[in-house]
């Protein structure tokens, strides 16, 4: 009885191991990924491409690196988030009106 | 004397007790006591403005400390006494409400609770140290940046200090309502103070740090040389009035809500009826708090942001009025064909819903962004704030205060006195501030020191004054109200109300656990619920057991302090720099008081079952 | 749960930071202050954006900023961010000595970039006389990054307590919520971080 509950759980232990190792490699994509736009990013600026083209880029790249960093490395993703995803785009909000704010209606 | 001297170990160790507390019951008396205090101080300041303008030409008190007068007057009143006072509440109801023994950080707690306080009396000792901060309340710069002497330096520090401190409290209770709700107790199902408290929180989480970095901003200009706000070196003065606005105007919907949802479970209780329309006043304060981060910029229509920007939040100003709308008719519905007992608290209530509404009508007068040029920094915006500042908030603090009274201290307040003061206050109120509107239109500015004869102006600053004495009385009678049920009350009963909600199944004053065993909620309004059902007391969740508490700790005291000499030593090093060493110990203290919590494992004790047993029902 | 469960837990579950009441409660309130964080830095960068013209003299954003520091300056933060990744997901599987050097390793990268940025004022203080005081545009460049700054170090200062104080006793279920806020933080650092490359220098860089 005793051996069966340990091997149970054991079998448990296995089956999060597993879980944690695919999440690893999502995890190791998305890094890939942010380097990579990294990359991107500097490079477009160092080859000094049109401005016109170069600043929405820039931030684009900026805020899918950004999802990344929150959906795969603070697991915003996973079960159990859905407070932590209210606030997080409660503050996104307001940050973004205070930056539409800050780059129009400040007298200059 | 050995009598004597136990009874001052007995007061030595109850103060120590509530330096250490970390009980939500205890925090919010301290959070009540000196919100009342700071009360006292702002109507003090009031009175003293009053009788400045009581007659033309007056010369009661020098110019330059009339601005001080005003700007302490109002800055005491929003961050100082309303704040802590709805924090009160709060602390007092939130957890019995939802059916938790504690709320989600303790030791927070009484953290936010030693910072608010520390940073309210460090804004205070101006008084003290060569003049107050005299810039008015909204502290615009560069009249702020310009400012002699050290009172702004002291507005900055206090404010700084007493606003981390309500960021903590806020995310302490955004946690405690999303995690600690007992079995059963729905977001659906919540009482309406709960709900207006958390999104009140959700309000304090998101529009405290917009005046955070305003007052780094303003403290990086004023002691060490940046230049945010110095036009000369490249600075923009429009930046702190939008950082400060982006705070400011949730802040008053920080103030108002909760007192709206104390409004709502009172007159549901005092109707003996459900509460009309519960989703849609959930609806409505979701609503409200979120349209609440989209108007600041209505006090800054006269800045000249231009008219795409004027129109854009002069509508989004004008769309609160239909949640608020929401709100007055199902509160009038709720009373409808209900059997209304006119307690204090209910005349509170009943009293509160025309004289705001009276104050959203002037609101949206003031939202056409075309005639507030008129009304711009008149009498007409000093006569609608006040209308829903005190119509709303006042009038509901003194209606939660009747309300919750017996839970928070174990007495109902004597009825007669509550109304004794009701009367003269609401009489007062609507003396002192109604004919400010046509002050207004009249075209006395705001913050103005005094008035010449001849400009028709008298007639109405004194009535304006005499309504002022009025609500003074009103206040002194409700004090006298508080020492008088101290000591000729008899102690209340658990349920004095025949209440609705969960605080009034357990005893008044609750047991330092509050709840024996969690109750199981079966719906809204659970304890009304099992009444219906000929049942005595809820439904228990759980079996007898043992029962988690956290530990006191003097260390949120001691953080607080630390910041409060660091405080001073911000503010000093400009003159000198040996302030700086205040600058270390103090930050010393505050940093090593952190380390200490962290490295300190603190897990907390137990109350076994069998003390339970034997305690019984309601000893502390 | 008793003290003992709680300290020296007989199995580790696979989430040791949400085990505990106490766990789940520092785990939504972070999450909570971390949101109000974010409003934070947007009023910082509010304010950077509304004076990054206010320059005097040659002290502008494309004659200042040299792109390789801020380059190697993403990189080891960028880098931190994945070693405090394998940080947590050692402790997932209650490998604590794993968890320990992996942590050790992204406080090194954090201590590299703290002293990239330290180098980086001191160049330009020293060699353009660029300093907190000289323009708005200063006030506002310092405040802003110098407030990441701050963050970098209260977080590495938290990574390094947290490590020395249960170097001897492992891993259990009043320190594992810990490590995973502490966690949390730097990768928050590392979102503003991104920003801040992006906003400040690259598109100072642009003009």
């Amino acid at each position: 009885m005793e051996e069966n509950t340990s091997s149970a759980s054991r079998h448990k232990i296995d089956v999060h191991k597993k879980e944690h190792k695919e999440e690893m490699i999502h995890q190791v994509i998305s890094f890939i990924l942010m380097i990579l736009f990294t990359f991107i990013a500097f490079g477009m600026v160092v080859l000094e491409i049109s401005s016109y083209f170069v600043k929405p880029v820039l931030i684009l790249l900026a805020v899918i690196q950004v999802v990344f960093q929150l959906y795969y490395f603070m697991h915003m993703k996973n079960k159990g988030h859905f407070m932590p995803a209210m606030m997080m785009y409660g503050g996104l909000t307001v940050a973004f009106f205070t930056i539409i704010t800050f780059t129009t209606i400040i007298w200059w | 004397m050995s009598n004597a001297i136990a009874q001052q170990r007995g007061l030595a160790a109850a103060i120590w007790d509530y330096m250490t507390t970390v009980d939500h019951k205890k925090i919010a008396h301290l959070y009540l006591v000196s919100g009342g205090l700071f009360f006292l101080i702002g109507g003090l300041e009031a009175m003293i403005i009053r009788i400045q303008l009581m007659k033309p030409d007056n010369d009661f008190i020098s110019a330059g400390l009339y601005n001080e007068m005003i700007t302490m007057h109002g800055t005491t009143m929003i961050f100082l006494a309303a704040m802590p006072i709805i924090f009160a509440l709060m602390n007092a109801v939130v957890p019995l409400q939802i059916g938790a023994r504690d709320v989600a950080f303790p030791f927070l707690n009484s953290l936010g609770f030693w910072l608010f306080l520390f940073g309210g009396l460090l804004l205070n000792v101006s008084w003290f140290t060569g003049g107050a901060p005299d810039a008015g309340w909204t502290n615009y710069a560069p009249l702020s940046t310009t400012s002699p002497g050290h009172g702004i330096d002291y507005y900055v520090m206090g404010l700084q200090i007493s606003g981390a401190g309500t960021l903590i409290g806020g995310i302490n209770f955004l946690v405690t309502i999303i995690n600690m709700r007992a079995p059963g107790m729905t977001y659906m199902r919540m009482p309406l103070f709960t709900w207006t408290s958390f999104i009140t929180s959700t309000l304090i989480l998101f529009a405290f740090p917009a005046l955070t970095v305003g007052l780094f901003l303003m403290m990086f200009d004023r002691m060490f040389g940046s230049a945010f706000f110095d036009v000369t070196a490249g600075g923009n003065e429009i930046i702190w009035e939008h950082l400060f606005w982006i705070f400011g105007h949730p802040e008053v919907y920080i103030l108002i809500l909760p007192l709206f949802g104390a409004f709502s479970d009172i007159i549901s209780t005092f109707s003996k009826k459900r509460l009309f329309g519960y989703s849609a006043m959930v609806f409505a304060t979701v609503l409200i708090g979120f349209l609440g981060f989209m108007v600041w910029a209505h006090h800054m229509f006269t800045v000249g942001l231009g008219p795409i920007a004027n129109s854009i939040f002069a509508v989004s100003t004008m769309a609160i009025a239909v949640p608020t709308g929401i709100k007055i008719f199902n509160w009038l519905f709720t009373m409808w064909g209900g059997s209304i007992k006119m307690s204090a608290a209910m005349l509170w209530t009943v009293a509160f819903i025309p004289s705001f509404t009276i104050g959203g009508m002037t609101g949206v007068m003031l939202a056409s962004a075309a005639a507030d040029y008129q009304y711009h920094d008149t009498y007409f915006v000093v006569g609608h704030f006040h209308y829903v500042i005190v119509g709303g908030v006042v009038f509901g603090i003194f209606a939660a205060l009747h309300y919750w009274w017996p839970k928070m201290f174990g007495k109902v307040l004597n009825e007669k006195l509550g109304h004794w003061a009701f009367w003269p206050f609401f009489i007062g109120f609507h003396l002192t501030f109604f004919i400010q509107h046509f002050l207004g239109l009249m075209g006395m500015p705001r913050r103005y020191w005094t008035y010449f004869e001849g400009q028709s102006l008298a007639t109405g600053n004194m009535i304006s004054t005499v309504g002022a004495f009025f609500m003074a009385l009103g206040t002194l009678i409700f004090l006298y109200n508080v020492v008088y049920t101290a000591i000729k009350e008899p102690r209340a009963s658990a349920d004095p109300w025949d209440g609705r909600t969960l605080e009034w199944s357990i005893p008044s004053t609750p047991p330092f656990y509050n709840f024996k065993q969690t109750p199981l909620v079966r719906g809204l309004d659970p304890l009304w619920i099992e009444k219906m059902e000929g049942r005595k007391g809820i439904t228990p969740a759980e079996p007898l057991g043992d029962i988690h508490m956290p530990n006191g700790s003097i260390l949120p005291f001691l953080m607080s302090f630390g910041l409060f000499i660091a405080g001073f030593g911000f503010i000093y090093q400009v003159d000198h720099n040996a302030w700086f060493i205040a600058v270390a110990v103090g930050m010393g203290l505050t940093l090593g008081s952190m380390l200490t919590r962290s490295l300190k494992d603190d897990l907390g004790y137990h109350i076994h079952k069998e003390d339970l047993i034997e305690k019984g029902e309601g000893k502390e | 749960m008793s003290q003992e469960d709680i300290l020296n837990p007989k199995q580790m579950p696979s989430d040791p930071e949400k085990a505990t009441p106490e766990g789940k409660n520092k785990f939504v309130g972070f999450w909570m202050f971390l949101g109000g964080e974010t409003v934070l830095f947007a009023s910082l960068f509010g304010t950077y954006l509304a004076l990054v013209r206010s320059t005097s003299g040659e002290n502008t954003p494309e004659n200042l900023f040299g792109l390789e520091l801020v380059f190697i300056m993403t990189m080891l933060l960028l880098t931190s961010s994945l070693t405090s990744v394998y940080a947590m997901y050692h402790m997932k599987n209650n490998d604590f000595k794993k968890m320990q050097l992996w942590l050790g390793i992204t406080v090194v990268l954090g201590l590299g970039f703290l002293g990239c940025e330290i180098y980086e004022f001191y160049h330009y203080i020293h060699e353009y006389g660029f300093t907190f005081r000289s323009s708005a545009f200063g006030s506002a460049f310092y405040t802003l990054v110098g407030f990441h700054g701050g963050h970098v170090v209260f977080g590495l200062s938290w990574f390094i307590a947290l490590m020395l104080r249960n170097r001897k006793r492992g891993l259990n279920l009043y320190n594992a919520p810990k490590y995973y806020i502490a966690s949390l933080y730097w990768h928050f650092i590392d979102v503003v971080w991104v920003f801040i490359f992006t906003v400040v220098y690259l598109l100072g860089k642009v003009g």
